[in-house]
């Protein structure tokens, strides 16, 4: 199985007249058994088509042309127009929205947020390239073109979760390199608000039959880390988690911003050598770089299967 | 985005919290203008955006309009934290009765905003959460549902304040919730909020911090306060090889090569992207390498902006040789990448499989990336060779190279 979406999962793309929307519409048709897309939306190119895919004015008309719910929607409209279109995805009862536009101010973030939550739906991003379930099925530009999707991405146990879109693939290639396909991987976004953060996703792969363990990567900036050091202890989650923690030399530079929005150093709490002492303590393993990831997975989990 | 204290009392005054009748000037004989219209002691306070100023001499009481002036020229001069004051503010002397806190920041986890209020006020608000846990109020709002005077009141009885204070304090905090809010701040703080003598409070000093990316819808506030849009007002000054960083990434809309910042490294880096960059400039400074600078590529830069920032790294000085590294790309593509920086080296009349000690960017359109490469001769390597290790190369053959040249 797999988390979020399956084989099955329809879903809308907002903004799809955009260059990086056409490509990114083409690799997830591509991709897997090929998305079930649904319908595209870009106000006043009603009657166009990407892909074959038909573009409608609004949400509600996608949702009519359809003629019943849609699972999802990839957003990718400019930041001043992003609340406004997550908005109104919610309000036409699409339950999983990715965003993938960058540099939107956090109190719009956080508007989006509470509106999702009040409606029961769930938000992945911003500033993320959205989620993958290897050889099924892709929402958002994760892995790029389909055939470098395939090249890194395999089917397998490993959950993924990372702060950082590139890194998701490189962590995914570098497990399937080791033979330790994924189960799901999920690009979570860069900025300091985030609509899903690795607590609130943990439950969701912890039910999940095909995930064994967790790989995620994080960044300084934030209490995201802690969160989910609290979430493992206060569950009793033993399901093996192996972190890698970049951007360690922001620890001497406070206040500097590298990376993504959400990065940088503004209290002892947001350092990188405090986060990984608060994963430690939950008993989270941080690998020194990616390569050693899959053997300390490994041994984890046959660890595991052993006790 | 921070804001100087005069500037943030400004934005205080706005939302019609009461503050003292303030002055700001960049010159010392008008302070003591200020002074005499003042009347009676004042405060000089130098204008940096670093903390710490009473510390370094930047705070001082003056008795007289004269001392004002004085106290007004020496601070002008006084470089604190590297920092040159943007002036100085000319305060009247407060005789207050008690200080408080107030502020307001976002709560990631939450994903609210939360108001932090407290009776133990002039002192950093994280040594009273440590040390005084029970004199901090908490309290979050919701971002779509109405701020009311309410969350205010809860926030600041929770720190036993009561009676004529709570009241008078309740609409102070709202409206400091409310500024939070509507200027896009990550920080709002009022600190000491000072109650005086006859029971009134008083904004003796201010924080604020503006998201960056909301720059843009408060134009006429930042307008109005002078603050120009070149100030990035970052933790430090942008150097001028970031500024000619900023200028290439400028010069076309699409994609990055950019968000440089300058290190006194020999070990130049063509590195992306946002997390990629991160782990690879950690892996660098892992193995004993110097890096002479941090940047970004992604997105699918052209190869004319990927060029410019190789040459801007190349032509540092101190740099005779770069790594050209980054994470799987899916959208970028390797071969544009490649042709960017070996165009950097053969306009700067340079060697490319000289000069570029490696080239490890695996994923989009690399098949046609690595013949590039290879017709230069120019060591590169695929994913199989981890991002840790392509970095240990390059600093091995940096350093080698500085050794057999000294």
């Amino acid at each position: 199985m797999s988390i979020l979406i399956g084989s099955d999962t329809t879903f809308i793309v907002q903004g799809i007249t955009g260059r990086e929307a056409v490509n990114l519409t083409r690799e997830c048709l591509d991709y897997g058994a090929g998305a079930k897309i649904v319908g595209g939306v870009t106000p006043g190119r009603k009657g166009r088509d990407v892909h074959g895919i038909a573009v409608h004015d609004t949400v509600a008309a996608c949702v009519e042309a359809h003629g019943g719910p849609i699972d999802g929607s990839v957003v990718t409209v400019p930041p001043a127009f992003t609340k406004d279109a997550v908005y109104e995805a919610i309000e036409n009862d699409i339950k999983l929205i990715v965003i993938v536009t960058e540099r939107i101010p956090r109190r719009d973030v956080a508007q989006m947020v509470e509106l999702a939550e009040l409606r029961g739906a769930r938000l992945i991003g911003p500033n993320c390239l959205g989620i993958i379930v290897p050889d099924v099925i892709k929402m958002g530009g994760i892995g790029g073109p389909a055939r470098n999707a395939a090249q890194a991405y395999t089917p397998g146990p490993i959950g993924v979760i990372s702060r950082s879109g590139g890194m998701t693939t490189e962590m995914s290639s570098t497990l399937s390199a080791a033979g330790l396909g994924q189960s799901t991987a999920v690009s979570i976004g860069g900025d300091a608000i985030i609509g899903s953060t690795y607590a609130e996703l943990m439950p969701l792969f912890d039910a999940d039959q095909q995930t064994e363990g967790i790989v995620i990567y994080t960044e300084p900036g934030g209490r995201m880390e802690a969160e989910l050091a609290r979430w493992v202890t206060e569950n009793d989650c033993t399901m093996p988690i192996v972190a890698f923690m970049a951007g360690r030399f922001m620890d001497d530079m406070p206040g500097m911003s590298f990376g993504h929005a959400g990065t940088i150093v503004e209290g002892k709490e947001d350092t990188a050598a405090e986060k990984i002492a608060r994963l430690a303590e939950a008993g989270i393993t941080v690998a020194e770089g990616i390569s050693e990831i899959p053997e300390i997975m490994r041994s984890m989990l046959s660890a595991r299967s052993a006790a | 985005m921070r804001f100087f204290e005069y500037e943030a009392r400004e934005i205080v005054k706005r939302t019609g919290i009461p503050v003292t009748d303030f002055g700001f000037t960049t010159d010392a004989a008008e302070a003591r203008t200020i002074a005499e219209r003042i009347g009676g002691p004042t405060v000089i306070k130098s204008q940096v955006l670093s903390g710490g100023r009473m510390k370094a001499g930047g705070v001082k009481f003056a008795d007289t309009p004269e001392e004002a002036e004085s106290y007004a020229a020496d601070i002008l001069k006084l470089e604190i934290n590297g920092q040159t004051p943007r002036g100085v503010l000319v305060d009247p002397k407060a005789e207050v009765k008690q200080e408080y806190y107030a502020g307001v920041v976002w709560d990631a986890v939450a994903k609210k905003p939360v108001i932090l209020f407290s009776d133990m006020g002039g002192i950093d608000i994280e040594e009273v959460a440590a040390e005084h846990p029970d004199h901090v109020g908490r309290m979050h709002f919701s971002n779509i549902l109405p701020l009311s005077d309410f969350h205010a009141k809860e926030c600041i009885a929770q720190t036993g304040v009561t009676g004529r204070a709570l009241q008078r304090l309740t609409p102070i905090v709202r409206k400091l919730a409310e500024l939070f809010v509507d200027n896009d701040m990550v920080l709002a703080e009022i600190n000491p909020l000072a109650e005086m003598h006859d029971g009134s409070f008083v904004a003796l000093d201010a924080h604020m911090d503006m998201e960056s990316e909301a720059r843009g819808r408060h134009k006429a506030l930042l307008a109005d306060l002078g603050v120009g849009d070149d100030e990035t007002r970052m933790a430090r000054e942008p150097t001028e090889f970031e500024l000619a960083g900023e200028a290439v990434d400028n010069a076309s809309h699409r994609g990055v090569a950019g968000n440089v910042t300058e290190f006194d490294g020999n070990i130049g880096l063509v590195i992306g992207a946002g997390g990629g960059s991160l782990t690879l400039f950690d892996a660098v400074r892992a193995h004993g390498g110097e890096p002479a600078n941090y940047c970004e590529i992604g997105g699918n830069p052209s190869v004319e902006k990927t060029c410019g920032l190789a040459k801007l790294v190349l032509t540092k000085p101190g740099v005779d040789k770069i790594a050209v590294m980054m994470s799987i790309v899916s959208n970028t593509r390797v071969d544009i990448v490649a042709r960017g920086v070996i165009k950097a080296c053969i306009e700067l009349d340079m060697d490319p499989a000289e000069k570029i000690a490696i080239f490890r960017i695996p994923g989009a359109w690399e098949e046609e990336g690595f013949k590039i490469l290879a017709k230069y001769g120019i060591d590169y390597a695929d994913r199989s060779v981890s991002m840790h290790e392509a970095a240990r190369r390059a600093v091995q053959k940096i350093t080698a190279g500085e050794e057999a040249s000294s």
